[in-house]
């Protein structure tokens, strides 16, 4: 039993049917988000035993639309027009809707990259329905109705959503939430190709330049990441923590007082001013662990925090807190820890 | 050129608690402020202020109390400041707020460029731009952090993608979202705040938007439900390592190495 206003007629649902995936590509080329998403699309639309839809839009895609059968998706259907060659918002906003309302299907997901948080709203705008954001679990009710949970209050509360009254549901999920499917060894999807109206295609924006940038190394891809804080004295002290940091295969980063005391590279300051990261380790060296500061890392698998003070916040976030000072700790770990190369050896001269 | 900037005040700290009872979050008693993602949007309205003709409008939907960030708005250099504000907008979810913001943003005059932030600290959903812009038929583009060039009828700014960065041209009026790093953010200045203490900040309610249909509105205008709210689980306990730097060191490098992030000797 759900509780409903009085004077809010209820919508009919059976009228919405399948669980479609929105096909993140670059020219074609299908980001693997869209797979994860496919996978789970499959898993929920199994419950209420419903179709899985893919809506591909873009220029020349028809190929890479074939390949997405091998996945399990029972429809394909593809805009393909020229003008549809890079992402603009009307254009893409106007077929996504002629999609909604020719398929009609229940729930639809999106990746939360760039391009699906900037349409999805849109879409669901136009058909004044809801949209729950960066989803990290979702699953299906009997009566179609999917349960959303999000993040909230940068990680801090968790929050459940559902669209009640309202189609098409739509949620955002963000990349390697989910796992990417297997391929199925006989696919029997198909592939629609849906006709493009010109009059769809305006648009207000003209895009000039694509350019790539710079392969750097970012912090954001590093899997193991040691961060120095104001616990350290001087510039010179940073050499045990880029040796941590190269023993471990990681990179270094640093508080904001670290970054403006010119230290560590700008670009790698962790937090509300600086990047936000998900290593699978990250280790923190005299940071008192600010919310400016834990905005940006609370998503590390594990966290280790090593402070002199017992009280310090950065505890309430670290799974493994190592209370004492980082100059008598970290050199005393450094000849703990195998050298690369020939480990006995170094130990040994420790 | 008019610039109206969208601010929202979020609470101080993320740090929220849940009321046990009812599964909702304790609002009250926490100190409030202007979200931080909303200052680099202020402060893309002044650059484009310092090289032409424009008028900086700061919005907001909220509580009467949001009229602080209105102030301090005002501190930065905005010209004019609005709170829309009205017990029949509560427990908006982001379409409600985009529609109720849209609705406002008819109401002082479509301008010829809408700021807003990347996203805010507490429903960080970034998406109540886009959806503005829905509303106001107008296009948008989200991920901004520069502005190449602007003129009275377009406005070129490059986007910041995860491989690439993407320049493209808008015509106006247009919408933008735009990132934390695209210009640092002034300090509210004290001869602003003195100069601007008097200045009148214009509240709105429900009826004085073009649509007063209060189901629109609030919760009754909002297709998405808060079922619960829950703390997040952990996938570890916290542990407290204590002992000397010896001990300490050893655990540390002993567990580095069972979690294979180093090789064994
Ligand atoms: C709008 C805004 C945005 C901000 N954005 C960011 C951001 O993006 N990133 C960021 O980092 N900060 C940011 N800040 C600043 C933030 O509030 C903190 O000031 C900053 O994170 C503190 O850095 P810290 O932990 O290195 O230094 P401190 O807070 O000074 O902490 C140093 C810690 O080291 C410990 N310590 C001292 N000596 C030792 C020792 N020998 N061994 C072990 N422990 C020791 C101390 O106990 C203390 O806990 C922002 C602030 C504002 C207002
Ligand atoms: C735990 C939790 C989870 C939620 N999840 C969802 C969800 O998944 N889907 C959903 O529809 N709603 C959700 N909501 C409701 C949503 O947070 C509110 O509707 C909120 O008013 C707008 O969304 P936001 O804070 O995410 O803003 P964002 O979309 O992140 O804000 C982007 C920008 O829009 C402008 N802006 C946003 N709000 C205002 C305002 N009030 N006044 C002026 N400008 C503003 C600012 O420029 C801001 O930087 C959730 C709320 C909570 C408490």
């Amino acid at each position: 039993f759900e509780f409903v206003a009085e004077d809010q007629a209820q919508i009919d649902k059976s009228q919405w049917r399948g669980i479609a995936v929105y096909v993140e590509h670059q020219e074609g080329n299908i980001h693997p988000v869209t797979l994860e998403l496919i996978g789970k699309a499959r898993e929920l639309a199994g419950k209420i035993d419903q179709p899985v839809y893919a809506l591909f839009a873009g220029a020349a895609i028809r190929e890479n639309a074939e390949s997405l059968r091998d996945y399990g998706v029972d429809e394909i259907f593809v805009y393909d027009h020229p003008a549809l060659k890079f992402f603009r918002i009307e254009p893409y906003a106007a077929v996504f809707e002629d999609f909604v309302q020719q398929v009609k299907p229940s729930a639809i997901l999106v990746g939360g990259t760039p391009v699906g948080r900037s349409l999805a709203p849109r879409v669901a705008a136009r058909f004044r329905t809801g949209l729950t954001a960066d989803c990290t679990k979702l699953d299906m009710q009997p009566n179609t109705d999917l349960d959303q949970i999000r993040p909230a209050f940068g990680g801090n509360i968790m929050a459940h959503i559902r669209t009640q009254n309202s189609r098409p549901q739509f949620a955002t999920v963000r990349y390697k939430i989910f796992a990417a499917p297997g391929r199925l060894e006989h696919p029997v999807g198909k592939v629609t190709l849906m006709p493009v109206d010109d009059e769809q295609l305006r648009s207000k924006i003209t895009v000039l330049e694509i350019k790539p940038k710079p392969a750097v190394q970012h912090l954001e891809d590093a899997e193991v990441i040691v961060v120095a804080g104001r616990g350290l004295k001087r510039e010179q002290d940073m050499e045990m923590i880029n040796t941590l940091a190269e023993r471990l295969g990681g990179q270094v980063a640093g508080t904001r007082p670290i970054i403006e005391a010119g230290w560590v590279d700008p670009r790698r300051q962790i937090g509300l001013s600086g990047r936000t990261v998900k290593p699978k380790l990250l280790i923190t060296c005299g940071v008192s662990g600010s919310v400016q500061f834990t905005a940006g890392m609370r998503g590390a698998e594990r966290i280790i925090a090593i402070n002199r003070d017992p009280h310090a916040p950065i505890f309430n976030c670290a799974h493994y807190g190592l209370v004492g000072d980082v100059y008598e700790i970290i050199p005393r770990l450094l000849s703990e820890l195998p050298a690369l190369q020939n480990g006995i050896a170094q130990r040994e001269v420790a | 050129m008019n610039i109206i900037v969208c601010i929202k005040q979020v609470p101080s700290t993320s740090e929220v608690n849940i009321d046990e009872k009812t599964g909702s979050l304790i609002r009250s008693g926490i100190d409030a402020k202007m979200n931080p993602y909303d200052l680099f949007a202020i402060e893309t309205a002044l650059q484009i202020k310092q090289s032409r003709e424009a008028k900086i409008i700061a919005l907001t939907m909220g509580p009467p109390q949001a009229e602080e960030i209105i102030r301090e708005a005002f501190m930065m250099g905005a010209d004019e400041g609005y709170v829309l504000s009205d017990r029949r907008l509560a427990g908006a979810d982001v379409l409600a707020t985009a529609y109720a913001l849209s609705q406002c943003v008819l109401k002082i005059g479509l301008p010829d460029l809408i700021i807003c932030g990347k996203q805010t600290t507490d429903g960080d959903t970034a998406q109540v731009g886009p959806e503005i812009a829905e509303f106001l038929d107008i296009p948008h583009i989200t991920n901004v952090f520069r502005i190449e060039d602007l003129n009275e009828q377009t406005m070129t700014v490059s986007a910041d993608l995860p491989g690439t960065v993407e320049t493209a041209a808008v015509s106006l009026p247009a919408l933008i979202s735009v990132e934390k790093d695209i210009y640092q953010p002034r300090l509210p200045s004290y001869r602003l705040k003195r100069s601007t203490g008097q200045k009148k900040v214009v509240f709105y309610r429900l009826d004085d938007l073009p649509d007063s249909d209060e189901r629109h509105y609030g919760l009754a205008g909002s297709p998405t439900r808060v079922v619960r709210v829950f703390p997040p689980e952990k996938d570890q306990a916290n542990e407290f390592w204590e002992g000397s730097p010896d001990e300490l060191a050893k655990k540390l490098a002993q567990s580095l190495i069972d979690w294979k992030f180093v090789e064994e000797a």
